[in-house]
């Protein structure tokens, strides 16, 4: 592409010149704040965690660590007792939730994407998690004994048995092997943790069956096609970017937590501890398995995905 | 003719069944979850309204036997809620509009213009979102607490700025997108500007209209519902982070923090004033922490409902495609 063009003997912007500077020019808050503070921090967080640090009344100063500066990385992952447990624990943890919050959600939003009466009331309900279990409001919840104990005051003895006595039926009278099983019976057992998870991926996933032409249907149902085939032909196609984003977001959304394991020993390694070397290395650690397990799964579902109008 | 007339009507009546015992199930369905979701918040009520013996009484559960009021006096004195709330509300006013603001912006640049490294630097803002703040925290926190643009502070005054326990680095950090999940919006604005039509721009340009014109004018009212989706998000979750609150905050206290301090609090002015308690029972403390949360969130829930047309609306016509 030509930006730049010589007429009379200056040079001139052409129209992709034009549009382009004006692109840039949009999107110069985000260029600034990427370049000036995001970038920036990177680095100087991937220096901290290979460095000591001294902190005085004017300023810091960083010492290269021991062992070539690997000494937090090795520390954390060879000597420290709890890090490793806590990381694959994590790890696990959100094997099980992710699928679970993707399936919720989208069973979620195809419910409340039909008409019915009520309909407005429903959808404000189902996108509440949104506000109910943000920040600080989520973290006293798992904190609050009381609040947990209430939930389930006089049914817990039963409802544990009950759900044993499921456990037993589905592994009795099914050919379900014992991994579905607790997968099933450990998915109703949490079904408040999931509810609450997936108030923002219902949302993302109603606005994309909103966004199915109509006309595909209509067309389909002329043809003689049933509502199941509709499903797996039309919906599940069509919705399947956006079951790539989802999971993304939410394996994003379940890492990042503040309830979450890892992120609550990595701050107060940093800041009750004051290890500022040994938090970083554990941050970077940390922030590593979550991308490598986000390029599988981004590798793993775009191989499935169909775009629509491939642009 | 006849007989075919009664299949005809008995296979009709056949469907109708099945379309009630559908329409049913689903109603069924739908009620549980609406139930499972908004179960804890009506326990948060009941138990806010309760006498602390009320929690020990085995045959109280939901309504109060000794109804009182002074969970939320204890609260609001605890968390000096006029001060705070009104703390709170400015910043998480002023940051979401801001936020929003350069978000629309750089979304907008996004989906209409091309120019070089367009899908690296989109790239980019989905690296801000998944990159966790805690990596970047510390070296936030020190960029805050030694602040300087080139020098320049630490030239004139001698020594770099101190912003921390002031509103300078939210509202920086909501000036530059780089806010609480800020990639997010990005990419909420980015699809539904792409789903707009272009002819109503092409219309403008031909009229003579400029980029930021037609932007500001053309573009930005038909964003509305998205708009307001987006500036709630930014106030809810402003208003319940606890997050860069913590980090920036220590001495000035906004909702969050206040909130979570407030049993320790409550319990220390009460020895002050001569009471005594042995140790703080934990149901006083999660009596405190129910009453507070209904407190943080009661202007929550009054914002989405006034929002919520839109919120839906916006939802509707954003069509998120990958």
């Amino acid at each position: 592409m030509g930006f730049w063009k010589k007429r009379n003997g200056k040079w001139h912007l052409t129209l992709t010149g034009k549009e382009a500077v004006a692109g840039i020019l949009f999107i110069m808050p985000f260029l600034l704040g990427f370049f000036g503070i995001f970038l920036p921090m990177i680095a100087e967080s991937i220096r901290f965690s290979f460095s000591n640090m001294e902190v005085s009344a004017t300023g810091y100063t960083l010492k290269r660590a021991a062992d070539n500066g690997l000494e937090h990385y090795l520390r954390a992952l060879t000597i420290d007792p709890e890090f490793n447990l806590n990381l694959l624990k994590g790890i696990g943890q959100m094997v099980v939730q992710v699928p679970l919050v993707i399936i919720f959600s989208f069973f979620a939003a195809t419910l409340i994407n039909q008409k019915f009466h009520g309909r407005a009331i429903a959808r404000s309900i189902f996108f509440f998690p949104v506000i109910l279990t943000s920040g600080v409001i989520l973290g006293l919840e798992n904190s609050d004994l009381l609040v947990q104990t209430l939930s389930t005051t006089g049914v817990s003895a039963d409802e544990a048995q009950s759900m044993f006595g499921i456990a037993m039926f589905l592994s009795k009278y099914t050919n379900l092997p014992g991994v579905v099983v607790d997968f099933l019976t450990g998915a109703v057992n949490g079904i408040y943790g999931i509810v609450t998870a997936s108030g923002v991926q219902i949302l993302i996933f109603l606005a994309g069956l909103q966004s199915i032409a109509p006309s595909l249907y209509e067309a389909s149902s002329m043809e003689g096609a049933t509502a199941w085939e509709n499903f797996w032909k039309i919906t599940f196609p069509m919705i399947s970017p956006i079951i790539l984003v989802n999971s993304v977001y939410t394996i994003i959304d379940l890492f990042t937590n503040e309830t979450n394991e890892m992120m609550k020993t990595i701050k107060t390694t940093i800041f009750n501890d004051v290890k500022y070397g040994l938090g970083s290395a554990m941050a970077w650690i940390y922030f590593i398995c979550i991308a490598v397990i986000l390029v599988v799964v981004g590798g793993l579902i775009s191989r499935k995905v169909f775009y629509y109008d491939e642009r | 003719m006849m007989r075919d007339r009664q299949k005809i009507r008995r296979k009709v009546t056949i469907w109708q069944v099945g379309r009630g015992v559908g329409h049913f199930v689903r109603a069924v369905i739908i009620v549980g979850i609406c139930f499972i979701i908004l179960q804890p918040l009506f326990t948060k009520l009941s138990v806010s309204f309760m006498a602390e013996r009320d929690l020990y009484d085995s045959s109280v559960k939901y309504i109060a036997k000794h109804f009182t009021l002074d969970n939320y006096k204890m609260a609001i004195e605890g968390m000096d809620y006029g001060t705070v709330f009104v703390r709170t509300l400015l910043l998480s006013g002023g940051v979401s509009l801001l936020q929003l603001f350069t978000c629309l912006l750089t979304a907008y640049g996004f989906a209409r213009f091309r120019f070089p490294f367009k899908k690296l630097l989109f790239g980019c803002v989905i690296l801000t979102l998944i990159v966790p703040p805690q990596v970047i925290m510390l070296p936030l926190f020190m960029k805050y607490r030694f602040f300087d643009i080139f020098g320049i502070f630490k030239a004139v005054t001698g020594a770099p700025l101190n912003l921390l326990d002031t509103f300078a680095p939210f509202i920086l950090q909501a000036c530059f997108c780089m806010g609480i999940r800020n990639g997010l919006y990005i990419y909420m604005l980015r699809q539904f500007f792409k789903g707009m039509p272009r002819e109503l721009e092409e219309a403008a340009f031909v009229d003579g209209s400029g980029k930021l014109r037609t932007f500001l004018q053309i573009m930005v009212p038909s964003a509305v519902p998205m708009m307001v989706t987006v500036f709630l998000f930014g106030f809810v979750w402003q208003w319940t982070d606890s997050f860069y609150t913590s980090l920036y905050l220590s001495n000035t206290k906004l909702i969050s923090s206040s909130l979570s301090s407030l049993a320790v609090k409550v319990y220390s002015a009460y020895e002050n004033n001569g009471g005594s308690m042995n140790f703080i029972s934990p149901g006083f403390v999660s009596m405190m922490n129910n009453t507070g949360t209904i407190l943080t969130i009661f202007p929550l829930i009054i914002l989405y409902l006034v929002c919520q047309k839109y919120f839906v609306e916006g939802i509707e016509r954003s069509g998120i495609v990958g």
